[in-house]
């Protein structure tokens, strides 16, 4: 059984966090680059982890660990940012999504992708785009287009729990 | 071959600036009919839009313009009076060539019947019959000067003729050399020529400048005759020119003593032709040493040089020399030499770290040199706010006709320069602000008789510099503000309680609440209870504020206050825990320092003690709730923001920095105290307060 | 040395023309939006020639082919008037005034190369 709308792309960039595989479609990923100092942004939620200088233009960072409610784990000489494009309302612009570490680029014919499991995962089923799999291991396909929307992005500050100094 | 196309969208656009210069010469005109130079400006942009136009395959405009440029010739010469309805015909043939631009851009028709009621409408105020006059006769006349690129056509039957060709003396002060006529002559077939010396005087009386030889020239050409008088096209008035045919070669023989004598004119005619390279030769030696005497004084010219530059300079001038670059290429060289400056500064940190003389002079220089192009690249985006000012008198005009007041517009400052982009989108704002006076501020000319006022009404725009920002300011002479209507009106909607106190700034401010508007009656022309907050919005979204200042039965005075760029800014970094942050430094009055015990004194009271006045203060660090110890000395950023004075407290107050100012993208679009971010020298990114909403959040916290 | 021709007329659009056609056949171009910007920068360029626009601002066509037959250096040199239409009159105030030769706008580029090769070598 094939799922919907895989038949376009069939690389993704896979890459750990905790111990579960995901991967991104390689057409959305611009490139890989090592942890850098990330410049926070005040009053953000926490999975919003702040801004990065990219070759001079301002890239936000997001960590997918709080985005998906897994533990925070100290950063690691393997730690990475991913920087993918997306599409936020008309405008496209570049995010970087903080991972583990990355695995490697591989193929998966859309036969070997299964539909996502309807239980079972801490992801909401609309984020996942099907789940592969390699050596017995499960590879979570990320639906970059829900993941990464505007409604799970654009944030809205937070005022209201000013304390009043 | 060039293909013309590539200049029709040149066209295009200097016809949009001819239409506005028009459009501005006509009020010009209006307000001042003994204007000469108004009409002559007018008469040349038309007369322009009519050469160009036919010049790049635009002849419905040109035909249209010649006509409307007939009768203004008409008006320069003063044979026609300048009347109300001459103004109103003018600005209608302005519009039409306007619709007629645009529907050629988009192969839309338009209105045909137009041009004739226009055209016949203009020749009755010339007096003039509707014959069709002049532009037959001239398309006529255009055929007959333009010979050069019709094809000759070769007769079949070569000829000779002899040709004498006697220059005026002084042809060369005409900027024709006759060798080159001669030249020509040779390029049409076999051609001899003969120098004629014999007015060549004493070498005493000789003058180089002068010419004294005549040629006679023998051609056999098969060229039609007209091809020789093409030759001379240019010195017929000039020269005594004969040509004659003197013989027909159909049948192939030649002729009699001839050849010898020709034989013997040629030698003669080498010599000759020494001569007139002698002569060319002397020319320009002459020309040299003339020269050479001009530069005698060097120090003579270069002075009465720079006093004409500077006289350039000074003299208003509404053209520019230009040169048209696609705005997003200037964009991307700002953006260029943005990330330049970005790369310098860092350039000049680490050389800072390694302090090494040989390194850090040319650090130094590519500093000097670095600052220079941001602020030349900065420059080239710079337009003169004129053209902004001029499109609100038409708007003047007709609005004030339309409610039946009379109001003037004056404008002083139109050269005033500002960022383009910040120009174009203050357009909205400027034209909602105008309105606003000509409907809410100015008064009718019945109304103002009453109050002892004229009964014309005047709106003055003004722009000029102030340090990095652009000051435009919009008055009236108006009706002013009423307080009461303003408070009751306030009350009613809820923004303010009956008992609250307010200053009279204050007071005027809550005209920019949303959904605010003190007009008793809705008109056309504004009033509909959305305007001034959105002008407010738009003018911070350029990074800029806004103030009125109204007096009663005197008038209303709105100041903008534009940064002159949006690419760059001047900025102040401070940092707070391990986070940098950069103020406006535009707003920036003082920083002062502020111990712990100071602000433990104070507690629950945000309130410094500034050389006796009371400074109320935000503390970025609770704001911004950065975790980190808080420092036994800390630093107070005191700012202007909207007439308030206002401290900021940080950890630190690094210094000036040339703020490159980047977009934070579309996720943090809801984030409205920080505008942007920039980078450090060290690669760093800081982030840009906005000062304003940092007050009005704080503010909206009071209880 | 490719020659220089400074083109006056203060239509950019004609000047963006004349000039394009110039420099792809080769010449050198200074541009000047009117009479008196064209005499200020005939004063720091070496022009080989001038393409003047009769009706133009500050400086109309006429004075400013007076004025430059008036600068030693330019005592010689070729001028060729724009012109609308073929008024006699206005060829006739130019040649005056010191122009050399005229060409009559509308033009095709040809036309204008046609008129320089008559002129300027």
């Amino acid at each position: 059984m094939s799922v919907d709308g895989i038949t376009e792309t069939n690389q993704y960039l896979t890459f750990k966090l905790d111990d579960e595989i995901y991967a991104l479609g390689i057409n959305h990923v611009r490139e890989v680059l090592d942890f850098t100092k990330i410049t926070r942004v005040p009053r953000m939620p926490d999975f919003m982890c702040g801004v990065l200088n990219l070759r001079g233009g301002v890239v936000p960072v997001v960590d997918l660990r709080i985005k998906f409610a897994m533990p925070v784990k100290e950063k690691t000489v393997d730690t990475c940012i991913i920087i993918i494009e997306i599409t936020i309302g008309e405008e496209e612009t570049l995010l970087g999504i903080m991972a583990d570490s990355v695995q490697e680029v591989m193929s998966l014919e859309p036969d070997q992708i299964k539909p996502p499991p309807k239980i079972g995962t801490r992801l909401k089923t609309e984020f996942i785009k099907g789940m592969g799999k390699k050596n017995d291991e499960f590879i979570i396909i990320l639906e970059c287009d829900k993941v990464f929307s505007s409604e799970e992005l654009v944030v809205v500050q937070d005022f209201e729990s000013q304390p009043e100094a | 071959m060039v293909e013309p196309n590539r200049f029709i969208e040149g066209f295009r656009q200097e016809a949009q600036e001819l239409l506005v210069e028009i459009e501005a010469a006509v009020l010009d005109i209006e307000e001042n009919p003994e204007e000469h130079e108004a009409v002559n400006r007018l008469f040349r942009a038309m007369h322009t839009i009519k050469g160009s136009g036919a010049m790049f395959g635009f002849d419905d405009i040109a035909k249209f313009a010649h006509h409307v440029e007939t009768a203004l010739d008409k008006v320069r010469g003063g044979l026609v009076p300048i009347t109300r309805e001459l103004i109103d015909l003018t600005l209608s043939s302005r519009d039409q060539i306007k619709i007629m631009l645009e529907a050629s851009a988009t192969g839309e028709a338009f209105d045909q019947e137009k041009n004739i009621e226009i055209i016949n409408a203009l020749k009755i105020i010339m007096g003039e019959g509707t014959e069709l006059s002049s532009d037959d006769k001239s398309s006529h006349k255009q055929k007959k000067n333009l010979s050069f690129p019709e094809p000759e056509i070769d007769q079949q039957i070569p000829m000779t003729y002899r040709i004498r060709l006697k220059p005026s003396a002084d042809i060369f002060k005409s900027g024709m050399d006759p060798a080159l006529l001669i030249e020509d002559l040779k390029a049409l077939g076999e051609c001899k020529v003969i120098a004629q010396t014999e007015l060549i005087p004493d070498l005493a009386l000789y003058n180089p400048e002068l010419c004294y030889l005549f040629w006679d020239i023998t051609l056999t050409t098969a060229k039609d005759v007209n091809a020789i008088k093409d030759v001379f096209i240019f010195v017929e008035d000039d020269c005594d020119i004969s040509i004659e045919i003197i013989e027909k070669h159909d049948l192939v023989e030649s002729l009699t003593p001839l050849p010898r004598l020709g034989e013997i004119l040629i030698e003669r005619g080498d010599t000759t032709k020494e001569i007139v390279d002698k002569t060319l030769a002397k020319q320009k030696r002459i020309g040299e040493i003339l020269i050479e005497n001009g530069a005698v004084s060097p120090e003579k010219v270069k002075s009465a040089l720079s006093e004409q530059e500077v006289l350039g300079k000074h003299k208003p001038s509404v053209l520019v020399s230009s040169v048209r670059v696609p705005s997003d290429r200037l964009d991307k060289l700002i953006n260029l030499v943005g990330e330049l400056v970005i790369t310098q500064a860092r350039l000049s940190q680490v050389s800072a770290k390694v302090n090494n003389i040989e390194l850090s002079e040319p650090v130094e220089e590519v500093e000097r040199l670095t600052g220079e192009l941001r602020d030349n690249v900065l420059n080239i985006r710079m337009m003169p706010i004129g053209t902004t000012f001029s499109k609100f008198r038409r708007l003047v005009r007709d609005l004030s006709g339309e409610l039946g007041k009379k109001i003037d517009l004056v404008t002083y400052g139109a050269e005033t320069e500002m960022d383009k982009t910040v120009l174009e989108r203050l357009d909205d704002p400027l034209v909602h602000l105008i309105r606003n006076c000509i409907d809410h501020g100015i008064q009718s000319p019945e109304e103002r008789k009453r109050v002892g006022k004229s009964e014309r009404g005047t709106i003055t725009l003004s722009a000029h510099h102030r340090g990095t920002n652009v000051v435009i300011k919009i008055s009236d002479d108006g009706s002013g503000l009423k307080s009461e209507v303003i408070r009751k009106k306030a009350e009613e909607k809820g923004l303010i309680t009956s008992d609250q106190e307010l200053s009279r700034k204050e007071m005027f401010a809550l005209i920019f609440a949303p959904g605010f508007s003190t007009a008793e009656s809705i008109t056309n022309v504004s009033g509909r209870g959305v305007g001034m907050d959105v002008v407010k919005k738009t003018i911070e979204s350029l990074r800029g504020s806004i103030e009125i200042d109204s007096i009663t039965d005197q008038g209303t005075t709105i100041t903008l206050i534009l940064p002159l760029t949006l690419a760059i800014i001047h900025g102040l970094l401070v940092t707070i825990g391990n986070d940098f942050f950069v103020l406006p430094l535009m707003t920036v009055e003082e920083c002062v320092e502020m111990k712990k015990s100071n602000s433990e004194k104070n507690r629950g009271r945000n309130i410094l003690n500034v050389r006796g006045e009371i400074v109320p203060y935000i503390r970025l660090r609770d704001n911004f709730k950065i975790n980190c110890n808080q420092r036994d000395l800390e630093h107070v950023v005191i700012a202007d923001v909207n007439g308030r004075r206002i401290g900021f407290v940080v950890d630190n107050v690094i210094g000036g920095h040339q703020t490159v100012i980047k977009s934070l993208g579309p996720i943090f679009a809801n984030v409205r105290d920080i505008s942007g971010a920039t980078i450090l020298g060290d690669g760093t990114v800081a982030l840009i307060l906005d000062t304003n909403v940092l007050l009005e959040k704080a503010m909206e916290r009071l209880p | 040395m490719s020659k220089t021709i400074m083109t006056a007329d203060d239509s950019s659009s004609i000047r963006q023309m004349v000039s394009f056609t110039l420099k792809q056949a080769g010449y050198s171009v200074v541009e000047a939006i009117d009479g008196s910007d064209a005499l200020n920068k005939l004063k720091t360029n070496a022009v080989h020639m001038l393409i003047s626009d009769l009706n133009m601002p500050k400086i109309d066509g006429i004075e400013l082919i007076k004025q430059v037959r008036a600068m030693p250096q330019y005592k010689f040199i070729p001028i060729i008037m724009l012109t609308t239409e073929s008024q006699a009159d206005m060829k006739q105030k130019g040649k005056a005034a010191g122009a050399t030769g005229w060409i009559v706008k509308p033009f095709q580029p040809e036309q204008l190369l046609s008129v320089i090769k008559k002129v300027l070598r």
